[in-house]
């Protein structure tokens, strides 16, 4: 794969078909941690590092352990969300690990959100996307890593809009979780105008 | 014996009972009050059938992961209970996955990753944590049932909005005459934020005690 495939499957990961505005997937962090910019900021680190680390080694997993030119030579394809959900819960935990070690301020945080990745659907949603769409091994890796940044973009962006709002006068029953919905909605609006980009 | 058998009789569909089904309907609904779950599924909103295959997944899945859980409860060791959760929920989630596979091929297609995402749709995690964990296993079903319904009454009004405004159908059927231009906006993505946003208004401005005070 030469380097402008890779920019280009990179900008298509993350803007043409962002993960948050045009799939819903990772929609309740999205919503639930988009309060202030510094903790989404977090988040949004934290689920690309997930994302670029799970998608190739679900790569390696789907490829040599459950296709059926694997090692045990049968299709086990119909097991794919038990072993990808498995994948994605060790991980995580690892990488719960490795930033309560190195980064404690990180982890007091980012909280209880970061167990909270691994129903986090952006995560099996990258992995499933993945086997569908039939990519190969630098793909996955890029694919990974150009949604999470797009997760990444979105997130930051919502949590800023959210930072302004709460100087507006938002008719009372529609403040917090209404005027989110709302502005999602226009957010992807924005967003769909990457979708003329031909690549 | 006669208080015996009104206690039996009230365990089964007594108030409380009922109040578990009714409640996700309107006062505790997992998607505008809990905010639970609006992840993937309403990605499939864009026409009605899908949206009623996907709201039967869930509902689904959701009943039967809490029974599920809540007859293993005892057993589970607290550490390791989000392994087992998802392992439960994965399993009930492939056994709807391969049937779709094999009786509706067309629309296991269209469904596509969606119905694997049924997974990490936290309302089902959600009820699990929050029920099942401490409640006896028919409460559970009930709970994890009225969670479902509420959930997937959403998911259908929402792909009965953009199915009509967007192509003038209903399940595929036109049902609104030549004179009708579709709105192709209601056919993309953020329309189905805008309907739920809607709806969270309309639902909090009758219901004020809903109102987010931060």
């Amino acid at each position: 794969m030469s380097f402008v495939e890779a920019l280009n499957l990179f900008i298509k990961a993350s803007f043409i078909e962002n993960m948050v505005l045009a799939y819903f997937l990772g929609m309740c962090s999205f919503l639930a941690v988009s309060k202030s910019v510094s903790t989404a900021f977090g988040l949004g680190l934290a689920v690309i590092f997930v994302l670029g680390i799970t998608m190739p080694i679900n790569w390696l997993v789907l490829t040599f352990l459950l296709s059926e030119s694997g090692v045990f030579g049968t299709d086990l394809t119909f097991l794919k969300l038990i072993v990808f959900i498995a994948v994605i819960a060790s991980m995580v935990q690892l990488v719960e690990m490795v930033i309560e070690r190195f980064s404690p301020g990180l982890y007091n945080s980012l909280g209880i959100f970061l167990p909270l990745i691994t129903v986090n659907c952006a995560i099996l949603g990258g992995a499933l996307f993945m086997e569908a769409r039939e990519y190969n091994f630098p793909e996955a890796c890029v694919f990974g890593v150009g949604s999470g940044f797009g997760f990444f973009l979105a997130i930051v962006a919502m949590a800023a809009i959210r930072e302004k709002i709460r100087y507006s006068h938002v008719p009372a029953p529609l403040r917090g979780l209404g005027i989110a919905f709302i502005i999602t909605g226009l957010m992807g609006i924005a967003f769909m105008s990457f979708m003329g980009i031909k690549l | 014996m006669a208080d015996v058998a009104i206690q039996q009789k009230t365990e089964l569909f007594g108030k409380k009972e009922r109040r578990l089904l009714t409640d996700p309907f309107n006062d505790n609904n997992p998607i505008t009050v809990q905010v639970l779950g609006i992840c993937s599924a309403l990605a499939v909103t864009s026409a009605l059938k899908p949206s009623v295959v996907m709201a039967i997944g869930v509902i689904l899945v959701t009943a039967f992961s809490n029974l599920f859980i809540s007859l293993l409860r005892k057993g589970i060791p607290g550490r390791i209970r989000m392994i087992v959760q998802l392992t439960v929920i994965a399993a009930l989630v492939t056994v709807v996955e391969q049937t779709l596979k094999t009786f509706q091929f067309d629309l296991y297609k269209q469904l596509s990753v969606y119905i694997g995402l049924i997974i990490t749709n936290c309302i089902v995690m959600g009820r699990l944590e929050a029920y099942a964990m401490a409640n006896k296993p028919w409460q559970s079903f009930l709970d994890g049932l009225g969670n479902g319904l509420g959930y997937g009454i959403i998911l259908v009004f929402v792909a009965f909005c953009r199915e009509l405004l967007g192509k003038g159908q209903l399940f595929g059927y036109q049902v609104l005459g030549d004179w009708y231009m579709g709105n192709s906006l209601m056919l993309a993505p953020p329309a189905a934020m805008f309907i739920i946003g809607l709806m969270i208004w309309v639902q909090r401005a009758r219901n004020p005690k809903l109102i987010d005070v931060s």
